[in-house]
C-alpha cells in the first residue's frame, strides 16, 4: 500500500522527520517497506516568466529568452517551438539536477550565454496523464497565476514523500489512507481528524427516481448503494488529485473515474461509475451470471461467465462483473452526462475464486477478497459525491439507493486489564490502554470496549492485548526467563538417539549427508525396473504437483540416491560417498505410512565390501550383533551376483549391492554405483546402548591359516557357520582374509583363505590340541562342502 | 709390564681412530680374542715368579677393563654418529600436506537443526515429531486458519485429496502435542514442510522449519522475549540484539516478526543484512486462545508462546549461501564444505 504523506496529513498531523515516522509505524505493526520522493532526483528547477524573446545571432532555430525567476532574470537559449513572451515555464537553473542523473550547468550555446534550460514534462518524469494540457513536444507551460521562483516539485506535487507499507491480511482496513492514518495517530500519539461529509445535493429529484436496485444473488452481495450525479462535465481532475493518485500508483483518467479511484484509496472501498444512459430499464440487479453469458470488460477482453460469477445487470444485459471490473457497454466517456456511482459489498471468497478463474485480479477484487466492512459502503459513496461537488464535476442528486440485508454491528469486549498485563508480563495502567484503544477508533463504555465494524479482526481479550502491546512497544516488554512454575527435562528420546548414532556413524564412515526431495516422478520406478505388481507401485499421488517430476511420494530412496550419484559423476567428482536418513511414504488408512530409511550411495574406488562394511558399522554402533546377509539374485534393481538382503530376526530390513548396469545407465549414474537401504524402525527396538566390559584374555592365542578350494557358489557365511558349529569352546574367531579365483584355481571354483584364532580362558593351548581342531575343521569342510586344501 | 703399557697405548690409538663397527670388531679380535695381544701377555705370565704373579694378574685385568671401556666408548661414539646420519638422511619436506582420513560432512541444514535442538534441550525442551502427510484438520483448522485463507489454496498447498495434504508448516505437530499432553509443554518441532512454490534461488517446494511451543500457567510475552533473546545469542553470537515487530499469524495473538542484529556487521549495515543492520529471522507470538481451545487446553487457565523459523533461510544467512537450490543439489563439492 503506497501512501503519500500529504494525503495522510488530511487525517493526522505528521511533522516528524520521515525516518522517525517510518520507524514508529514499523515498530507499531504497520511495516514500512520503503519510502521515496517522486521528485527526489529533481533539484534547482524553478518557475520563471518569459520576459523577452529574440533571435539567436548564430542560429536559425534557436531563440534567446530573458526569464524572470523571481529574484533575478536569467538568459536562456532554447530551441523549443512553443515558447511565447509572458508564459510561465519550469527553468532548470545552473547546477540543477533532473531525473536519470542529468545535471544542467550554465554555458554558451553557439556563442551566447545560457544560464539554464527550459523543461518539458518528460524531462521532469511526468506524462500527459498527469498534465493533459501539457505540450507533447515542447516546453511545459504552467498556469498563468503561478508565482515566480517557486520550486517545480512543490508545483507538481513531486515533493510529496510516498511511503510503502506492508499490510498484513488481517488488516483490510489498512489498505486505505484513512486506515493507515488511524494507525499513525496512535503511533504518533496525535488525534485522528475525521471530517464529517457535507453535501449540497443540487441535482433534481431523488436517487430512487433514477434507478431501482435489486439483489437476487443475496448470498454473494450483501449491500448495494447507488448514487446519481446529473449534469456531469467530464474533464481532467485538478492537479492535486492527479498528483495524489499518481503518487499512490494509480493512473489519472478523468474527474469521475479519478473520484472512484480516490475514494478506493482513501476509504478502502472499491467504487464503480456507470454512464446511466446505458443502463436500460433504469434498473440494477445483482445476480449470478448465466452459464456462457458473455461480457466485454473495460480491458477490452471478452469474458465467458458461468453461474458462480456475480454480475451487475440492467433490465437486459450485464453491465459489470461484480466487484471485479465494469463492462465496456456502460463505460464513462467524454460524453457522459449522468453517472451512477456504485458502492457495494461482495462475498470475499466468491470474488477471490471468480477473479482467479477469470484470470483478472483488479484493484477492486484484491480489496474485496480481503473481506471489507459493509458499513463503509455508504460512507464511501457520500465521500464520492462530496468530491463531485468539490470538483464541480456535476450535480449530486439527493439520497442514496441503499439495498442491504443485515449490516455488521460493533462488538462489545470486556477490557480485562489484569489479564492483559498477565499475558504480556507488563504493568500497563488501564488509562493508558484506553487511550490507545480510543485512538484506534474504539469506544469505551465503562469496562467494555466497543469495537468498530472496520476491525473484525478484534474478537477477544488476546486481540485487545495485541493492540495495547503494539503501542506500549513490544521491545519495552521486560524479558523474563522463568517459564511458569514447573520444571521440565529436556532430552532426546531413545529413537532420536538411535537416529543420532546412525548419523554420527555414517559421518565417521566418511559419508556426506544429502537431502533429496520427498516426491519423485513415477517414471523412476520404470527406470529402476520395478515390476508392475510390486508394493513400490502403490504410492500417494499429489493432486496438484509442480510437474510430473514431483508428482508422487517416493516409495523407495534408491532413485533419489542414484540421482545424487549421477549429478556428481556428471560434474567430474571422481568419488562419491553419500548417505541420507529420510522417509519413504506409503498409502495407509489414516494419512500415510511414513517409513524412515537409511540410504548409502557410493561410487568410484569402492566395491561391494566397502558398502557392506558400512552396513556392519551401523549395526555394531547400535549394539546389534546378529545381522545376517543373504544373497539375492532376484532384485531387479541390483547386480544379480552382487546383492544381499539384510536380515534381522529373519526379517528383511534392507538391501545392499551394486546397481544393475542397465539401471545405472538409465539414471546416467556410474557403472560402479553401490547402494544400501536399511529400514530404521526395526533398529529402534533392537538398538542398545548398554555396554559391558569383557576382560582382556590372559592366555595367549594360537593362530592357524587355512586355504581351501570350493565351488564358486559356496557361501563363506555357511562355511564360517559350519566351522563354528564343528569346533566349540576353543575357537575364538574365524576371519576370511583372501578370496581368489582364476590362475591355478579350477574354473567354477574359488579359493578361500581363513585365519583361525584359538584360545582357552584358563590355560595356554598345546599345539596338539589346536592341530586336532584344525583336522576336524578340514574334515568337516571336505565332507560338507567338498573343500580341498590348497 | 712395560709390554702391557705399550699394548694399551697402541690399542687406544687404534680404537680412537676407528670409524666404523667393523674396524672395532677387528680390533676386539686383535686385542681381546683368543689369539689376541692381551691373551698373549697373560700367557707370558706363566714365566713369572709366583710372587710376581698377583701384581701381574691385577695389571692384566686392569688392562682388560681399560680395553673394554675404550671399546664401549668408541662403539657409542660410532653408533651415535650413525643414528645422527640416519636421522639426517631420512629428513622430509614437512610442508607437504598430510594424508587425511575421509571424514563425512553433516548437511548444513542438519547442522542448523542440531544446533537449535541442543540449545533447547538445554532449556528443558523435548523434540516433537509428526507426520508430513497431514490432514486439513491439523494443518489448518486446529491452527485457527480462516476458512478462506489463501494458504489453503491448491496454489499454495499440495493436496492428495480434499482431506489429506503435505503439511505446509510444522505447527500441526504443536496441535497434536497439545491434544495428547497436559501442560507443562515445552517442545521444539523440526521437520520438512511443503509449499507449491516453483524452484528458484529463494524458493523450494520442500524446505525445513523448526518451531518452539511452551504452554503452562502464567506464560507471558516477557517469557517469549527472554527466550528469543537467549536463543539469538546462542545461535548468532553473544552480542546479538533482538527486535520484535507486531505482525499477523492466525495461530498467535499478539504476533511478532523478529529481527536479529546482523552478525556480520553487528548492526552497522552491510551486504548480508542489505544495509538494514537487522535480519528478519523468526515469526513468534502468544498462542491464540482459539488454538489452545481447539486442542483441549483451557485458555482461561493456561497460556503459551510459540515461534518458528525457516531452517534454509537461517542456514543461508549463517553460512553466506546465496542460492537455496544448493541445499538439494547434493554436490559433493558443496556438502564437503560444512
Amino acid at each position: 500500500m503506497k501512501a503519500p504523506i500529504s494525503w495522510l496529513r488530511d487525517f493526522v498531523d505528521i511533522d516528524e522527520d520521515i525516518k522517525r515516522f517510518c520507524n514508529l509505524m514499523t515498530v507499531t505493526g504497520t511495516k514500512v517497506e520503503g519510502y521515496n520522493q517522486a521528485g527526489a532526483e529533481i533539484s534547482g528547477v524553478v518557475t520563471g516568466k518569459i520576459l523577452t524573446l529574440r533571435a539567436h545571432p548564430n542560429s536559425d532555430h534557436l531563440l534567446i529568452a530573458d526569464v524572470d525567476v523571481g529574484d533575478k532574470v536569467l538568459q536562456i537559449v532554447t530551441g523549443a517551438p512553443n515558447v511565447k513572451i509572458g508564459q510561465i515555464i519550469p527553468i532548470a537553473t545552473d547546477n540543477s539536477t533532473l531525473p536519470k542523473g542529468v545535471t544542467i550547468k550554465k554555458g554558451k550555446l553557439r556563442g551566447e550565454l545560457s544560464e539554464g534550460m527550459m523543461c518539458s514534462i518528460q524531462e521532469l518524469n511526468l506524462t500527459k496523464h498527469d498534465y493533459p494540457d501539457a505540450c507533447d513536444d515542447g516546453i511545459w507551460v504552467l498556469k498563468e497565476d503561478t508565482p515566480l521562483g517557486m520550486d517545480i516539485k512543490k508545483y507538481a506535487g513531486l515533493d510529496d514523500c510516498v511511503v510503502e507499507f506492508e499490510i498484513t491480511p488481517n488488516r483490510q482496513d489498512c489498505f486505505s489512507i484513512k486506515g493507515i492514518a488511524r494507525e499513525a495517530s496512535a503511533a504518533l500519539d496525535k488525534p485522528f481528524k475525521d471530517k464529517p461529509i457535507m453535501l449540497q445535493e443540487k441535482g433534481k429529484g431523488k436517487a430512487d427516481d433514477y434507478i431501482k436496485v435489486g439483489i437476487t444473488a443475496t448470498d454473494l452481495c450483501s449491500r448495494y448503494c447507488a448514487g446519481i450525479i446529473t449534469d456531469v462535465i467530464i474533464e481532467p481532475s485538478p492537479d492535486w488529485m492527479r498528483s495524489r493518485l499518481r503518487n499512490a500508483g494509480v493512473r489519472p483518467v478523468n474527474n469521475i473515474v479519478d473520484i472512484t479511484n480516490y475514494v478506493l484509496l482513501e476509504c478502502g472501498q472499491p467504487m464503480h461509475a456507470f454512464d446511466l444512459e446505458f443502463i436500460e430499464g433504469n434498473t440494477i440487479n445483482v445476480r449470478r451470471a448465466a452459464d456462457n453469458e458473455k461480457i466485454i470488460t473495460l480491458d477490452e477482453k471478452e469474458r465467458i461467465l458461468d453461474r458462480s460469477v456475480v454480475v451487475i445487470s440492467d433490465a437486459k444485459k450485464a453491465v459489470a462483473l461484480g466487484g471485479i471490473m465494469g463492462a465496456m457497454n456502460s463505460e464513462i466517456t467524454d460524453n457522459t452526462k449522468t453517472v451512477l456511482f456504485e458502492s457495494a459489498m461482495f462475498d470475499s471468497a466468491n470474488i477471490r475464486i471468480s477473479a482467479k478463474k477469470l484470470g483478472m485480479r483488479s484493484e477492486s477484487s484484491a480489496l474485496f477478497e480481503k473481506g471489507l466492512d459493509a458499513n463503509n459502503a455508504l460512507h464511501a459513496i457520500n465521500r464520492a459525491c462530496e468530491l463531485v461537488e468539490l470538483l464541480n464535476a456535476g450535480k449530486v442528486v439527493k439520497g442514496v439507493v441503499d439495498v442491504h440485508k443485515h449490516l455488521p454491528v460493533p462488538v462489545r469486549i470486556k477490557l480485562d486489564a489484569k489479564r492483559i498485563n498477565q499475558l504480556l508480563g507488563t504493568d500497563i495502567p488501564v488509562a493508558d490502554m484506553k487511550s490507545v484503544l480510543v485512538k484506534l477508533g474504539m469506544r469505551i463504555d465503562k469496562d467494555d470496549i466497543i469495537v468498530p465494524t472496520f476491525r473484525p479482526d478484534i474478537t477477544g481479550c488476546a486481540d485487545i492485548a495485541e493492540e495495547v502491546a503494539r503501542f506500549y512497544g513490544y521491545n519495552n516488554i521486560v524479558p523474563s526467563l522463568t517459564l511458569g512454575k514447573s520444571v521440565t527435562q529436556g532430552y532426546r528420546t531413545h529413537n532420536q538417539n538411535v537416529r543420532k548414532v546412525i548419523h554420527d556413524t555414517l559421518i565417521a564412515c566418511g559419508l556426506n549427508e544429502t537431502m533429496t526431495y520427498s516426491f519423485i516422478s513415477p517414471k523412476n520406478l520404470d527406470k529402476l525396473g520395478i515390476s508392475e505388481d510390486s508394493p513400490m507401485r502403490d504410492y500417494l499421488t499429489i493432486k496438484n504437483p509442480l510437474g510430473e517430476d514431483f508428482s508422487v511420494m517416493r516409495t523407495t530412496m534408491i532413485s533419489s540416491m542414484l540421482k545424487v550419484l549421477a549429478y556428481n559423476t556428471n560434474r567430474s567428482v571422481k568419488q562419491g560417498r553419500f548417505f541420507e536418513v529420510s522417509k519413504t511414504y506409503h498409502p495407509a488408512e489414516i494419512l500415510a505410512d511414513e517409513r524412515e530409511v537409511i540410504t548409502v550411495g557410493l561410487y568410484g574406488d569402492c566395491d561391494f565390501y566397502d558398502l557392506k562394511g558400512i552396513a556392519e558399522n551401523i549395526s555394531e554402533s547400535l549394539g546389534i550383533k546378529d545381522v545376517e546377509y543373504v544373497a539375492d539374485r532376484e532384485n531387479p534393481v541390483f547386480h544379480t551376483g552382487r546383492c544381499a538382503n539384510i536380515l534381522l530376526d529373519n526379517l528383511v530390513i534392507g538391501t545392499l549391492g551394486q546397481i544393475d548396469y542397465s539401471v545405472s545407465k538409465e539414471f546416467d549414474a556410474p557403472e560402479d554405483s553401490y547402494i544400501l537401504t536399511m529400514d530404521v524402525s526395526p533398529l529402534y527396538e533392537r538398538a542398545t546402548f548398554t555396554n559391558t566390559y569383557m576382560p582382556i584374555p590372559r592366555y595367549p592365542s594360537s593362530l592357524r591359516d587355512l586355504s581351501i578350494v570350493v565351488d564358486r557358489d559356496v557361501q563363506s557365511a555357511d562355511i564360517v557357520k559350519t566351522v563354528k558349529k564343528a569346533v566349540k569352546g576353543i575357537l575364538e574367531n574365524v576371519t576370511l582374509f583372501d578370496i581368489y579365483t582364476g590362475g591355478q584355481i579350477e574354473e567354477g571354483s574359488k579359493s578361500l583363505s581363513y585365519s583361525f584364532t584359538f584360545r582357552a580362558k584358563d590355560r595356554t593351548l598345546e599345539d596338539q590340541e589346536v592341530n586336532k581342531a584344525m583336522d576336524k575343521i578340514m574334515n568337516t569342510l571336505s565332507r560338507e562342502f567338498d573343500a580341498k586344501v590348497r | 709390564m712395560l709390554q702391557l703399557d705399550v699394548m694399551l697405548k697402541n690399542a687406544e690409538r687404534e680404537i680412537l681412530s676407528a670409524t666404523d663397527m667393523k674396524k672395532i670388531e677387528e680390533l676386539k679380535v686383535q686385542y681381546l680374542g683368543k689369539k689376541g695381544e692381551l691373551t698373549q701377555v697373560l700367557r707370558g705370565m706363566s714365566a713369572l715368579a709366583p710372587e710376581d704373579r698377583p701384581a701381574a694378574g691385577k695389571a692384566a685385568n686392569d688392562a682388560r677393563e681399560k680395553l673394554n671401556q675404550l671399546f664401549s666408548d668408541a662403539e657409542k661414539i660410532i653408533s651415535d654418529k650413525a643414528v645422527k646420519e640416519r636421522l639426517y638422511e631420512e629428513r622430509l619436506d614437512v610442508t607437504v600436506p598430510g594424508r587425511k582420513q575421509d571424514i563425512g560432512h553433516t548437511h548444513p541444514l542438519t547442522q542448523v537443526i542440531r544446533k537449535i535442538e541442543n540449545i533447547f534441550i538445554g532449556l528443558g525442551y523435548q523434540i516433537a515429531e509428526g507426520p508430513e502427510v497431514e490432514s486439513v484438520h491439523y494443518n489448518f483448522d486446529q491452527l485457527n486458519a480462516p476458512d478462506n485463507h489463501p494458504s489453503r489454496d491448491e496454489q499454495d498447498t499440495f493436496y492428495f485429496d480434499a482431506e489429506k495434504l503435505l503439511r505446509t508448516q510444522t505447527s500441526p505437530v504443536q496441535a497434536r502435542v497439545m491434544e495428547n499432553n497436559a501442560p507443562p509443554i515445552r517442545i521444539i518441532c523440526p521437520g520438512r514442510v511443503y509449499r507449491a512454490d516453483e524452484v528458484d534461488a529463494t524458493h523450494s517446494p520442500i524446505f525445513h522449519q523448526i518451531e518452539a511451543l511452551v504452554v503452562d500457567k502464567d506464560i507471558t510475552m516477557g517469557n517469549l522475549v527472554a527466550t528469543l533473546k537467549l536463543f539469538a545469542k546462542e545461535m548468532f553470537g553473544e552480542e546479538t540484539e533482538v527486535r520484535l515487530r507486531p505482525h499477523y499469524f492466525p495461530f498467535t495473538e499478539p504476533s511478532a516478526e523478529v529481527d536479529v542484529s546482523c552478525w556480520v556487521c553487528k548492526g552497522k549495515g552491510c551486504p548480508v543484512c542489505k544495509y538494514e543492520g537487522f535480519i528478519e529471522i523468526l515469526g513468534a507470538g502468544m498462542v491464540h486462545p482459539n488454538v489452545l481451545r481447539n486442542c483441549g487446553i483451557d485458555p482461561d487457565i493456561y497460556s503459551g508462546f510459540a515461534f518458528g523459523l525457516g531452517v534454509e533461510r537461517t542456514a543461508m544467512a549463517v553460512f553466506g549461501i546465496n542460492d537455496l537450490r544448493l541445499f538439494y543439489e547434493n554436490d559433493a563439492r558443496f556438502l564437503s564444505q560444512f
